[in-house]
């Protein structure tokens, strides 16, 4: 049996067999640059979420993000990296090399092909592209960047990421809208199961830059409200759009056996996983949601009743609020399981949001608490018990995660604690 | 007993040619489809050729919503799509939505669409707070080009797992290496996969201008894509898509499917060097091909053709030549290797499923395309390129092989099922 061959499961078998242990993360975060100022925030109900200082935004509509504070690239960054990058890769080049020391790692001492990377993107590096379009458009083409050619494609991040830790294993790049955070972890996991024993993996997006901006109001799903406290209501009877925000988190994904040799335990393991694509619009057939967690599920060999918490997508829209909570109710019953959304503090951070709410559920799990959701009143209609006002102390051992992405996207990663 | 994956439809739309036939008789011809730009006066650009498809999106059937609410990318993904799934046979009985899935490669999304847009918002890149009010109402598909799978999956009809795969210009490789890795794990039974970019606008233009990667050989138009040759000074920006339906063998032999050819192997690995720059030993490309046929269980005697990424530009090829000799040995010597960017350009993210469709068309009539325009020897690229004229050549096993920004390389084996028996 050749060690390269893939383990692969038998027709027909439940589970896809994607594993891994998380054995760092590193967050850049609208209310929290770093992990545990972000969690420390997120667990006091801070928001980051407030009117936008990166351009001026008083002739949109929409005037709120989530803006990642006191974040100076140069206090971070070699200077040759700095005029070849967007600010969505400075973030993500630093949340990578946080990640990496969190986990105790030193890419130099670790074979170097037994190492990847594997981020989402949603819309790539947009700010520095706006610069170059501009350039482009009001001065001439030979104006444009030399750096354009790959400062905003959508796979900037990992490759930068894997030039700067020498990383030459098998590396990726997904999108899928909202759900990439979780479809990069879970293409992650398939590179351990194919023999990588570290992976970067997760999303740190954003594009809060004019262009980016009238391309996000153009989805017509931004939020208008110019009160930071009312602008952002997943599952409120006042639900009228979401605030967008910048950041996200990269985790390392491990080898359990490596970790293990190592003698390192991790914030806990990636158990199960599955990604469904909602059917045609108006076929008025049930979206793809609930069966996607009942899959992530069943490949964790996992029963709802294990289940401690679930971190919502929170679109905060009332059509896919509906769907959402009717997807949950359908698995967990009525208030069957306590569901949270802190990107409530956050806003929703495209490709960033989702491993970010891996990592609050990672340390969820650690903390035995389960961090709020705010400034929500529960509209009684979605039937959810969710988490408001304060964090929840709770005995966790399993949470469930979940994402959305604009078109149809589900993904539910489920994950639990290290033993 | 490990599930298999094959190829049991194809869809190809590329410069030159629109569907299957006329992109395998392009290639065999040995004829070039580049040209001088006319999509946009190239008059201010330092390259002004390119490989354009001649595309009338309605008369391919599309609707005039699908075309309003689409980058031409899309359109051209949603056609390739189409067309291989009326290629592979498959009714719409035989599918089962929630156990079918789409995977589609794209480099650079809808960057002609946004640079478009962008030209309006900001009128004529003068204003920096671009005018929202001027901005169309799919702009938000152009800006996340997760859009062009979920176009792609409401077409089909899929329901299993969805996704855009863009690692740069081994995207095209990287998608269908992906799909066929969800149906191995028992994700999905059937995958539409591939890959599509249509990157020719002033910004792509310019942005590789800046870095003097494409050829400026503007009067040769008709021959500047020179792979391997001496005198070649640069890529021919192209686009273009190819989609595939991907079945578990077993599942398209019961149905009495025609299998052109099964995915036997696939691995990408990081030069971690440099954003666009490649080392010229080949070793990060070289270990990806080991890999991939380790997977396939493929020595490199077994391997009858090389389809490779062969750009055109001085550093890919001598890379890429390098790779070969490392990864193949002496079998690197003997086997037909060939570039159909000769003929057809560069298509950034598109190119990789457009190369695993002139592999799998290759197996299919054991005929080896060309490498067109290579008249002139480098003593640097000195193995069998395959120069002008097809081959007619036994082809049960293809390796093809990607290289891209940010350091992707990419390499997959197509082979012949039945291959063991023959």
């Amino acid at each position: 049996m050749n060690a390269s061959v893939l383990p692969l499961p038998a027709p027909g078998a439940a589970g896809t067999g994607l594993r891994a242990a998380i054995t760092g993360v590193g967050v850049t975060a609208p209310n929290g640059l770093g992990t545990e100022a972000f969690w420390k925030a997120t667990l006091a109900g801070e928001s980051g979420i407030d009117r936008i200082t990166r351009f001026v935004p008083d002739g949109y509509p929409a005037r709120l993000a989530g803006e990642v504070p006191g974040f100076v690239a140069a206090d971070h960054l070699p200077s040759r990296l700095i005029p070849q990058t967007d600010h969505m890769t400075r973030l993500a080049l630093v949340a990578a090399a946080w990640a990496l020391e969190d986990a105790g790692l030193d890419p130099a001492e670790l074979p170097e092909y037994e190492m990847g990377v594997v981020t989402a993107s949603s819309s790539g590096g947009f700010e520095f592209g706006q610069g170059e379009l501009a350039n482009l458009w009001a001065k001439g083409s030979q104006y444009v960047s030399a750096y354009q050619s790959f400062a905003w494609f959508y796979a900037v991040n990992s490759g930068q990421i894997s030039i700067r830790h020498g990383m030459r294993g098998p590396s990726g790049v997904v999108v899928s809208d909202q759900a990439g955070g979780l479809d990069a972890l879970a293409q992650g996991c398939r590179q351990i199961r194919r023999g990588s024993r570290i992976i970067v993996s997760g999303g740190v997006d954003g594009s809060l830059c004019p262009w980016g901006w009238v391309a996000q109001l153009a989805g017509g799903r931004l939020s208008t409200a110019d009160d930071p406290a009312r602008a952002y209501l997943p599952f409120d009877a006042d639900a009228a759009g979401h605030v967008p925000g910048e950041g996200g988190a990269l985790l390392i994904l491990e080898d359990v056996e490596s970790a293990r040799e190592r003698g390192v335990r991790g914030y806990g393991e990636i158990a199960g996983y599955a990604a469904t694509f909602d059917p045609r619009p108006g076929s008025g057939r049930e979206p793809g949601l609930r069966r996607a967690i009942e899959l992530a599920l069943r490949d964790a060999g996992a029963e709802p009743g294990d289940i401690g918490v679930v971190f919502a997508d929170a679109a905060g829209a009332p059509d896919l609020d509906r769907a959402e909570s009717a997807a949950i109710g359908a698995v967990f019953g009525p208030r069957g399981v306590p569901v949270t959304a802190p990107k409530t503090m956050t806003g929703r951070l495209y490709s960033g949001a989702a491993s970010l709410d891996v990592v609050a559920a990672l340390l969820a799990l650690r903390d035995g608490v389960i961090p709020p959701t705010v400034n929500v009143e529960p509209d009684p209609a979605h039937g959810l018990d969710l988490v408001v006002g304060a964090p929840r102390p709770a005995a966790l051992r399993t949470a469930l995660v979940l994402a959305r992405g604009e078109g149809g996207f589900n993904s539910a990663l489920v994950v639990r604690a290290a033993d | 007993m490990a599930r298999r994956v094959a190829i049991t439809g194809i869809g190809v739309l590329a410069p030159g040619g629109t569907g299957t036939k006329d992109f395998w008789t392009l290639l065999t011809d040995g004829r070039t489809a580049t040209r001088g730009i006319t999509f946009f006066d190239p008059s201010p650009f330092r390259s002004r050729v390119a490989a354009e498809i001649d595309f009338d999106p309605e008369a391919h059937g599309l609707t005039p919503q699908e075309i309003r609410r689409t980058d031409r990318a899309a359109q051209l993904a949603l056609v390739a799509a189409r067309d291989a799934v009326a290629d592979s046979g498959l009714e719409a009985d035989d599918l089962d939505p929630q156990r079918t899935g789409v995977t589609i490669g794209s480099a650079v999304g809808a960057t002609t669409g946004l640079d478009e847009e962008y030209r309006v918002v900001s009128d004529g890149g003068r204003l920096h707070l671009v005018d929202h009010r001027y901005a169309v109402p799919h702009l938000y598909n152009y800006f996340v080009p997760s859009s062009f799978a979920a176009e792609v999956a409401w077409a089909v009809g899929a329901e299993g797992p969805a996704a855009v795969v863009s690692t740069g210009c081994t995207s095209g490789i990287d998608s269908v290496g992906h799909a066929g890795e969800l149906i191995r794990e028992g994700s999905a039974d059937v995958m539409i996969a591939g890959a599509t970019d249509a990157p020719i606008s002033p910004i792509t233009m310019a942005c590789f201008d800046a870095i003097k990667a494409t050829t400026a050989r503007n009067d040769e138009a008709d021959s500047a894509s020179r792979p391997f040759d001496a005198t070649r000074n640069g890529f021919v920006l192209g686009e273009g898509s190819a989609v595939f339906v991907l079945e578990e063998l077993e599942r398209a032999r019961a149905r009495g499917a025609h299998v052109y050819a099964e995915i036997a192997g696939y691995a990408s690995r990081c030069n971690a060097f440099h954003m666009t720059g490649l080392r010229p030993d080949g070793r990060e490309m070289a270990e990806a091909i080991r890999v991939a046929m380790d997977q396939a269980r493929v020595a490199p005697a077994d391997v009858d053709y090389i389809n490779a990424h062969g750009s055109g530009t001085k550093q890919n090829d001598r890379h890429e030549t390098a790779a070969f000799k490392r990864s193949l040995g002496e079998r690197a010597r003997e086997v037909p290797v060939s570039s159909i960017k000769s003929m057809i350009g560069h298509s950034l993210g598109a190119i990789g499923s457009i190369e695993i469709a002139a592999s799998a068309l290759a197996i299919e009539h054991d005929v080896v395309p060309p490498t067109a325009n290579l008249r002139t020897p480098d003593p640097e690229c000195d193995l069998d390129y395959v120069p002008l004229t097809a081959r007619e050549w036994r082809t049960d096993t293809v390796l093809t092989v990607g290289s891209g920004f940010g350091g992707f390389q990419s390499a997959m084996v197509l082979a012949d099922p039945d291959r063991e028996a023959a």
